[in-house]
This record gives C-alpha cells, structure tokens and sequence, in this order.
C-alpha cells in the first residue's frame, strides 16, 4: 500500500544519519525539516487552491448549462496558472490616502492564518505535520486572525465601501462562530479528546463516523462555517451588486490574489474539518488513507459549491438573525441532547 | 527541553511583550496600536505554552486576540473623530507620569524581592486540558458557577447602555 | 511538547517572511508610473467627498459584547466536555446550572431586541 508516513519517517532517519556522520548539531536538521515543511505545505496548498479555483468555475460553468474555460489546456486546467501569474505581473497600487502599513499587513495576516490552520490536518495515518494535543481548538483560535486581518484591510483603505464591508464581514464571521464551536464541541463530548488523530482514530468503521450520531450537528457546522469563509449565500460582504467586492475592492494584483487564495484554502480547511470530525476522516477499506481523505474532502467541497449557485443571497439581517436566533439556540440544544444521551 | 533554550525563548517572549506593550501606548495612530495590542496577546500566549499550560493559550489567543481586539478594533472604527486634529493626541503631563510609575516599579520591585517564592518541580500530569477540567468542575465549581453571573450581568449591563440609544 | 510550538513559532516566521518577500517581488516586476486618478479611493468613478471613516451604526459594537459574552462561554465548555464522561451526571448537572443562567440572559437580550435588525 502507498501509505506515505513511512517514507517521510524514512527520509528524517536518513537526514539524521547524514547529519550525525558529518558532525553538524541536530538544530539544524530541524530547522531544515521545517523550511521542507513550509514549502511542501505551501505547494500543497497552492495545488489545492490551483484545483479548486478551476473546479469551482467548472462546476459553477455546468450547472449555468455553460463550458467554463474551456481555451487554456486541456478544458482550461491551465486557467488558474495563468491568473495567477497575469496577477504577479499586474502593478500594486495602494490608495493615496490609505493607511500603508496596515493595507500592506492586512493580507499577510490573512493568508498566514489560513497557512498555519493545515499544520494540525491529518491528511492519512501518521500525515500530519503536528499532532497538538489542543488540535481543533488550536485551529478555531488561529482562524481568528482573518477576522483581524479582514478589519485591517477594510479600515485601511479608506475607503467607504472597504470600510462597511470588513465590518460587516467582520460581524457576520463572529456571530456565526459561536454556532460552529457548539458544534464541534459535540463532537467532542463523544470522542472525549481534542486531537485531530484521536478523533479520527476513534471513527474506524462507517458505523462509528460521528455524522450518523451527529446528524444536527453536521448540518449546524456545515452552514456556520459557510458563513465563516463568507461564501453564497452568505457572502453580503463581497457581494458584486452590493458593495462592490466589499472589504477588497482597493487591493488589486497580488495583494488581491492573497486574500483570494486565503478564501479557497479556508474552503478546503472547513471541509477538511468536515471530513475529520464527522466523515470518518481518512478512514476507508482498500485504498490508502490519503486517498479517503482527499476524496470524502473534495465531495464536501462540491457539496459546498453545488450550494453557492441553489441558494439565493440572504439579506445582511436575515443573515445575523439565522445566526443568533436560530442557529445559535439550535447548536445548544444539540449540544445539550448530546450531553443527554452519550 | 533544554534549560538554555527555553530561557532564550522566554527572555524573546518577555521582550516582544514589554516591546508591543510600549508602542501600543505610543504610537499616535490608534489603529497601529490596536496591532501592536494583537502582538502583545499573541507573546503572552506564548508565555502560557512555556508554563506547559496549552488550554490557556488556545483561549487566551481564541477571546483575547479574536473577541476583544475585534471589540476594540469596532470601538477604534465607530469612534473615527480621534483623528481629527482638534482632539489632542499627546501626552501633556510626561513627569508627573513618570514619577508616579517609577514609584509604582520601586514598589512592586522591592516586594518582588522580598518575598520568598517557592518554586514547584512537579509538573501537571497528563494534558492541561483535563486537568483544567477536572479542577473546575470538583474542586472550584462555586466560582465557576459565579463566573456564569458575572457574564450575565456584563450582558444585562451590554443591553441597557446599547438600548439607550 | 514544547518543542512543537517552537517549530509552530518558526513557521509562522518564516511563511510570514515569504508572504512578504512575494509582495516584494511583485513590488519591482509590475512598476508603472503613478498617477493621479490611481491614487484616489474607488467609488465606481465618482470623486468621493467626505471622509470615509464617518460614523457607523452602534449595532456592531451589540454584537461584538454579545460574541465576547459567548465565546467565554465556549471556553468554559472545552474543558467539560474533554471529561465529559469521566465526570458523568454531577458534571452535567453543573454545567446544566452554567448554561440555564446564561440561558436566562439570552431569552432577555431576545425580549429586549438587541438581536433586532442584525
């Protein structure tokens, strides 16, 4: 089987021995280990969101009865590419009356936050670049900076619409967050620990995935955290027709492209978590882990996408209200079910 | 963990908290302070994860950095007339806040000093999390309990004061 | 355990370090001139008048306290429900005393419509 924790355990063994036999202290193969980690993460991430970005506007193409791109490559696989780079090659502009300093911060906190999220992913057995004994809660603490960094961009740029969008952005990401915690925590009160590899440990058969003895409360995180990566129908702060791109509108070239790949690599997260928590993570016969994993993750991610273009928009109030009228009293009394009846 | 190590890293922690602590209350564009506030939050988590204390700085990160800071940072936005130049910015009396805190720092010093510290080598068994659990349900469940009247009193007292209005 | 935070701290260095370097880069590969209508605030081609920073509904800062109230709230839970079982129905009924106060706030923020509008 392809199972690829023993090859990276093999790889650090081999670099151990290299680096014992030509005398240099081990510090350094640390740190070296950690700048590989970095970057294969980052590459990892950019190959997902690559996918993803071209997913999206394939899926999104089918469903409107239309092709997508269709010209660059094969079906347009090559789109995202060249995106990306006709956006590294645009010119960054600041506004002049724009706070610099913030307005250049404001999308490095953003896409730092969604990086650091994936270090307690646990993509197959033993793939998991650290095991916290905190996982999900170190996870629901580090997305918190978008929230700050969202602010930043938003009152940075001077500007009205900026302004109104990083704060309605903001409000909406903060309500829905108290939901999206209850939920988890019922997950929690069943698997009695808060690492990632614990919880997918103890979801070893099909019978056993938390989605069967969570059903409300699968549906309660699905839907708050939807609201928190601010897609349709949830997505008033960036809305086109509504406040012109919101909290983004003055970020353009690759300022623009960060705060956009931040918003796809927190897509997968959510359903990364997703599949973690209630699917079983990467659980399954026959095939190796990884595979389960990126296969159950994906299906989440379409789901998710397959929402973005049935569901109208929901107006800014109905959107807060949902929050705390309904899905806030809601994700309580599952959790009090759960606590109930464990 | 190496005794050098962890004492470099406390001394970096210590420096950056003392640092962002100083430009928060300096820096005359508020909103920079309230970055530098992020900072700060953030360092003195780190000096949680030092204590071996990871349940306390997931928390501290997860309310300080992510409620209060956006609280704060609602606050700096709603307030937008500080950067008007009619309202003054500086600091007119320097000395006299010199000397009253430099008393202050004598005092606290000195009873830092004097008093004799015992410090404990036992470390906590099995995660922090659990542990925290275990002692606020049996051994501190009173205060535990008033914690849920005083952040009904701080929602009551948020209704009244926003209702006003 | 420590040491996994010390790897977490480097990455966060060093990922920060790379978000900047590739704004840097982009920095000296897209240089145009500057003008004067690239420098103002986007408003869809009109002149903005006043500042943007004005005055902004107070219902913002509601829902900021109310999300500070609950997420002290959650943190309470966390511990709770890692020994849920452990501590078995003398938890649950502490916790039950927990929840019922602040559900008593709650159903007064509802009746006094400071969840009204957003």
């Amino acid at each position: 089987m392809l199972e690829l924790d023993q090859l990276f355990k093999n790889i650090y063994l081999w670099g151990e021995n290299l680096f014992t036999q030509w005398g240099i202290p081990l510090f350094w193969l640390e740190l070296l280990g950690m700048l590989i980690v970095a970057v294969i993460i980052l590459a990892f991430m950019s190959l997902s969101v690559l996918f993803l970005v071209w997913w999206e506007r394939k899926v999104s193409g089918h469903m409107q009865s239309r092709f997508g791109p269709m010209r660059t490559g094969w079906h347009g696989w090559l789109q995202t590419i060249i995106d990306a780079i006709k956006l590294i090659l645009k010119e960054d502009t600041t506004p002049g009356t724009a706070d610099k300093i913030g307005f250049l911060i404001a999308p490095i906190i953003v896409f730092v936050s969604a990086f650091m999220a994936y270090i307690c992913i646990p993509f197959g057995k033993g793939l998991i670049v650290k095991d916290l004994n905190i996982g999900i809660l170190y996870i629901l603490a580090i997305t918190t900076f978008t929230v700050i960094g969202l602010l930043t961009a938003g009152w940075c740029s001077n500007n009205k619409f900026s302004v109104l969008g990083g704060f309605r952005s903001a409000a909406q990401i903060i309500s829905y967050e108290v939901p999206l915690t209850l939920s988890i925590l019922g997950v929690v009160i069943l698997s009695q620990t808060l690492s990632m590899q614990s919880i997918v440990n103890s979801q070893k058969h099909i019978w056993e995935w938390y989605i069967f003895r969570q059903p409300i409360g699968f549906l309660i995180y699905l839907v708050a955290a939807i609201a928190e990566i601010n897609r349709v129908p949830f997505d008033i702060p960036e809305a086109e027709q509504e406040l012109v791109a919101g909290f983004n509108v003055e970020y353009s070239g690759i300022k623009f492209a960060m705060f956009f790949f931040a918003e796809f690599a927190n897509l997968f997260l959510v359903s990364a978590i997703a599949t973690t928590l209630f699917l079983g993570g990467w659980n399954g016969p026959l095939l190796p882990s990884w595979i389960w994993f990126f296969i159950k993750s994906f299906f989440l991610v379409f789901v998710i996408m397959w929402f973005k273009w049935t569901f109208p928009r929901l107006r800014v109030d109905q959107l807060m209200g949902f929050a705390w009228k309904f899905l806030l009293p809601l994700a309580f009394i599952n959790l009090i079910l759960t606590g109930l009846f464990a | 963990m190496e005794n050098g190590t962890q004492t470099a890293v406390f001394y970096i922690l210590s420096g950056l908290i003392v640092g962002s602590a100083f430009m928060v209350v300096s820096l005359k564009n508020i909103f920079h302070s309230a970055l530098f506030l992020v900072l700060c939050f953030f360092s003195v988590a780190g000096i949680y994860i030092l204590l071996s204390a990871e349940f306390v700085a997931a928390v501290q990160v997860l309310i300080y950095v992510g409620a209060i800071t956006v609280l704060l940072i609602f606050a700096i936005m709603l307030t937008a007339q500080l950067y008007s130049p009619s309202i003054r910015q500086s600091n007119e009396q320097v000395i006299p806040g010199i000397i009253i805190v430099g008393t202050l720092l004598i005092v606290t010093l000195s009873v830092l000093r004097r008093t004799s510290w015992r410090i404990s080598t036992q470390g906590i068994e099995g995660q922090s999390t659990v542990s925290i659990g275990k002692s606020l349900l049996t051994t501190y469940v009173l205060p535990f309990e008033v914690v849920s009247l005083v952040l009904i009193a701080a929602l009551i007292g948020a209704i009244i004061i926003a209702r006003r209005e | 355990m420590f040491e996994s935070y010390l790897a977490l701290a480097l990455l966060i260095i060093i990922v920060t370090g790379f978000g900047a370097g590739i704004i840097l880069v982009s920095k000296f590969i897209g240089r145009r001139p500057p003008l004067r209508e690239k420098l103002l605030p986007y408003e869809c081609g009109n002149i903005p008048e006043e500042d943007a920073r004005g005055r902004f509904p107070i219902k913002f800062y509601l829902v900021g306290i109310l999300f500070i109230i609950f997420d002290i709230e959650i943190a309470f839970l966390f511990p709770w429900a890692v020994i849920y079982k452990e501590l078995g129905i003398f938890g649950l009924i502490e916790m039950g005393i927990f929840l019922a106060i602040l559900l008593i706030g709650y159903l007064y923020i509802l009746k006094k419509g400071g969840l009204k509008w957003e």
